[in-house]
């Protein structure tokens, strides 16, 4: 389990730790609570390092299997921290058949990382998700909350450059 | 009272483009004319043209203004609202082809529309319950509480024809008299709004346009199977629709329409959200329950049922949102009225979400039985670009494309299953002559892969293997043999394959193989790509009659693989060649072309 300790240091604070104490006491005795609980522990910490399941484990008596099974299993969480900005590429099938595909690509270009990395200074990180819902302004992607629809691979430098 | 109300979509495609500024701005510049007695703004869900976004009505003259920018707004408020003259340069132009304006219910994008599960979508503030009670909301649970028994609201559903709206079109009267027959201390009814076919999002619109239609449902499910606990399971890449729910949740328990005693019935019922973390997979009935229950979103085996054994081993039925949404109608109109629209053995509307190569995408709901030329060329105004339509894909990663020869199938259920396609959630992606059709199942496959569960053998290496068959093809180095192992591959998946997820995973293969078998062989025979998609088998030349020397494709090429001197003929290096399409795009004569 070592291993799956990412590669950045972790660095909560005891206040994020208090906000997950009390997001688990609030949530421990319903049926199910674990993923309620993993995904307001990702809306504190951003992600959901070794250190963090482990606090989730200790406080409900989870194993540490089950709580990392879990959180491997389903795609929105995330062991390794994302970027300032994340950016998604909407690969659902309306976007794709209007070219979605060039727009990542593109993205993987211009910002030197693969899907699913993070740029070196943090900035930027890159995934593919599914349909955002979005299909009347094929091909989309969002950058954080922000939804930018009828793309085209020349639009990409100048909703960059409002990031920098 | 309000002269006028101005409604503004507030669905996730409009607020993709801006509508929330335009409300913000609308509010303001009304405020400034000092018409805030006068005119109201109400924030509605989708109307369904999201190709026109942001889009705007004004009531009471029903003026439809599309694609309106926050800049229009001082022109609107100033000219229409205050001084009652329309701003036609912003309406929607097919409702001012002639001298008048033609209502929004007689264009050709809604006049073959028959809106029942989104009849309140574009219509009513979701925000506001007062709303949905104003336009008959609650009046099906009040009937159905004081008035049916159990067996009474069963026999009702029974009688409407009414299927699940989610998939495979089970009939919903019978799972829930299945749930209702079971005896148990404690029974649950699910929501399954974890809609997860890349391309549908009619759901989605329900949940953002009309919340209250599926509250109520799920009230009169409960009732109906003697359940006392709800649970909607939505999926968290829906954050407006997760939203309007909670608001939603929580007007109902103020009003006393979910909580203890309803309508002083002694009926008691409330309804808990759970978020889904994106795993397709949970969109399997078994699978959506074990992540309720709080572990990873695996199916399970059936038998037993989950009207037997669901929700945390107790009798559960799961119906989709849809579904739910046409239930409050059915109650209130009669099953006859439901019963009457639609084909023989399915009944009712269905929603499809229009996306792709298509003028209008957005959400239309039409009554089944209506053809899909009927929705592609006279709904969705046909085809961009003067391109040919090519085929239509339903049912997402478990449905199959529909080739152009199919299109006067009337879609229903069975005729849909009959040629190689399935209902679905009701996504339907058009695609043109630019569409590769082995590509399309390899894009299916890659998704099929990413989001198999593991837990069986067949879904688990079988999709990964016709994966890698498929990727061989692209790249023009498969063999016919591979074609046969592909099949072969496709028999054993569906029949041995623990859910639907692995069953159906084959479909957009053998769809395409049914009908686009010549491309399959172009690829592997010929190495060749038809559609000029797979860029292994394509080669960019340019056409030496048509090319003027001007230079501009060799500046553009990032690979300098363009030769050629000023005024005269240029040359692709195909060694060089990325491949990428720059030059193509930038040539001004046409003389680039790619085989």
């Amino acid at each position: 389990m070592a291993a799956k300790k990412g590669t950045v240091p972790f660095s909560g604070t005891k206040e994020q730790e208090d906000a997950l104490m009390k997001a688990i006491n609030e949530l421990k005795d319903e049926k199910g609570a674990l993923m309620p609980i993993l995904q307001k522990a990702q809306d504190i910490y951003g992600y959901l390092p070794f250190e963090v399941q482990k606090m989730i484990s200790d406080q409900t008596g989870i194993p540490m299997e089950k709580i990392y099974g879990v959180t491997t299993f389903y795609s929105q969480f995330t062991l390794n921290p994302k970027g300032k900005y994340r950016i998604s590429v909407c690969l659902g099938t309306a976007c794709y058949v209007k070219g979605s595909g060039d727009i990542y690509n593109a993205l993987m270009e211009k910002l030197g990382i693969v899907g699913g990395e993070c740029t070196p200074d943090g900035k930027f990180s890159l995934d593919a998700c599914r349909c955002v819902g979005a299909c009347g302004l094929a091909p989309v992607m969002m950058i954080n909350d922000e939804v930018y629809g009828r793309l085209t691979v020349d639009d990409i430098d100048g909703i960059l450059a409002k990031y920098e | 009272m309000y002269r006028s109300h101005v409604l503004v979509c507030g669905g996730t495609g409009c607020t993709s483009s801006g509508s929330q500024r335009i409300i913000e701005r609308l509010e303001k510049e009304i405020a400034a004319n000092g018409l805030s007695e006068e005119v109201g703004v109400v924030k509605t869900g989708c109307f369904g043209l999201c190709a026109l976004g942001p889009i705007m009505i004004v009531y009471p003259e029903g003026t439809f203004y599309s694609m309106v920018q926050e800049d229009d707004i001082p022109e609107i408020v100033s000219e229409h609202l205050l001084k009652g003259r329309v701003v036609t340069r912003l309406l929607y132009d097919e409702t001012t082809k002639t001298d008048q304006i033609i209502p929004l219910n007689e264009t050709n994008f809604y006049k073959k529309q028959h809106r029942v599960a989104l009849r309140n979508c574009g219509v009513i503030n979701p925000e506001n319950i007062e709303e949905y009670i104003g336009t008959g909301g609650y009046e099906a649970l009040g009937t159905v509480l004081t008035e049916k028994t159990p067996g009474d609201v069963i026999q009702i559903l029974l009688d409407s024809g009414l299927r699940g709206r989610g998939g495979a079109g089970f009939p919903t009267g019978l799972k829930w008299k299945f749930a209702a027959a079971n005896d148990a201390d404690q029974k649950y009814v699910c929501c399954n709004a974890d809609e997860g076919d890349p391309g549908a999002f009619m759901d989605r619109s329900i949940l953002e346009g009309d919340p209250h239609a599926v509250l109520e449902a799920m009230a009169i499910a409960g009732y109906a199977i003697g359940a006392s606990q709800g649970y909607i399971y939505v999926r968290a890449e829906y954050p407006i629709a997760v939203k309007r729910l909670e608001i939603a949740i929580n007007q109902a328990r103020e009003y006393g329409l979910l909580g203890k005693n309803i309508f002083d019935s002694g009926f008691d019922f409330d309804i808990e959200l759970r978020l889904g973390a994106g795993a397709f997979v949970c969109g399997e009935e078994t699978a959506l329950m074990t992540s309720i229950e709080g572990n990873r979103g695996e199916p399970r085996p059936r038998p037993p049922f989950p009207a037997l054994k669901g929700l945390f081993q107790k009798p559960t039925i799961l119906n989709n949102v849809e579904t739910y949404a046409n239930i409050p109608q059915i109650i209130v109109n009669g099953p006859e009225w439901f019963a009457s629209m639609g084909t023989e053995n399915s009944k009712g509307t269905k929603v499809f979400a229009l996306g792709g190569k298509i003028h209008n995408t957005g959400l239309v709901e039409v009554p089944m039985g209506t053809t899909l030329r009927e929705i592609v060329e006279e709904i969705g105004g046909g085809i961009p670009n003067g391109k040919k339509f090519k085929a239509a894909q339903t049912g997402g990663p478990s449905g199959g494309c529909i080739p152009a020869e199919h299109l006067d199938v009337p879609i229903d259920y069975d005729n849909l299953k009959e040629i190689g396609s399935m209902m679905g959630s009701g996504g339907l992606i058009v695609m043109d002559e630019d569409t590769c059709m082995v590509d399309i199942a390899k894009f299916f496959l890659e998704f099929t892969v990413d989001e198999s569960c593991g837990k069986c053998t067949p879904c688990r290496i079988g999709t990964r293997r016709m994966l890698e068959i498929l990727d061989k093809i692209t790249k023009g180095q498969a063999t016919m043999e591979d074609l046969d192992k592909l099949e072969e591959l496709c028999c054993h998946l569906q029949s041995n394959s623990l859910c639907a997820l692995g069953q159906t995973a084959p479909n957009p293969v053998l769809s395409t193989l049914r009908y686009f078998r010549d491309e399959y062989v172009a690829h592997i025979v010929d190495k060749k790509c038809p559609a000029g998609v797979c860029k292994d088998l394509l080669q960019y030349k340019i056409d030496p009659d048509r090319c003027k020397g001007c230079t501009l494709c060799a500046r553009t090429c990032p690979a300098d693989a363009i030769i050629g001197k000023v005024k005269e003929v240029h040359m692709i290096n195909s060694e060089k060649c990325l491949k990428c399409g720059a030059c193509m795009e930038k040539c001004r004569f046409g003389a680039i072309y790619k085989e």
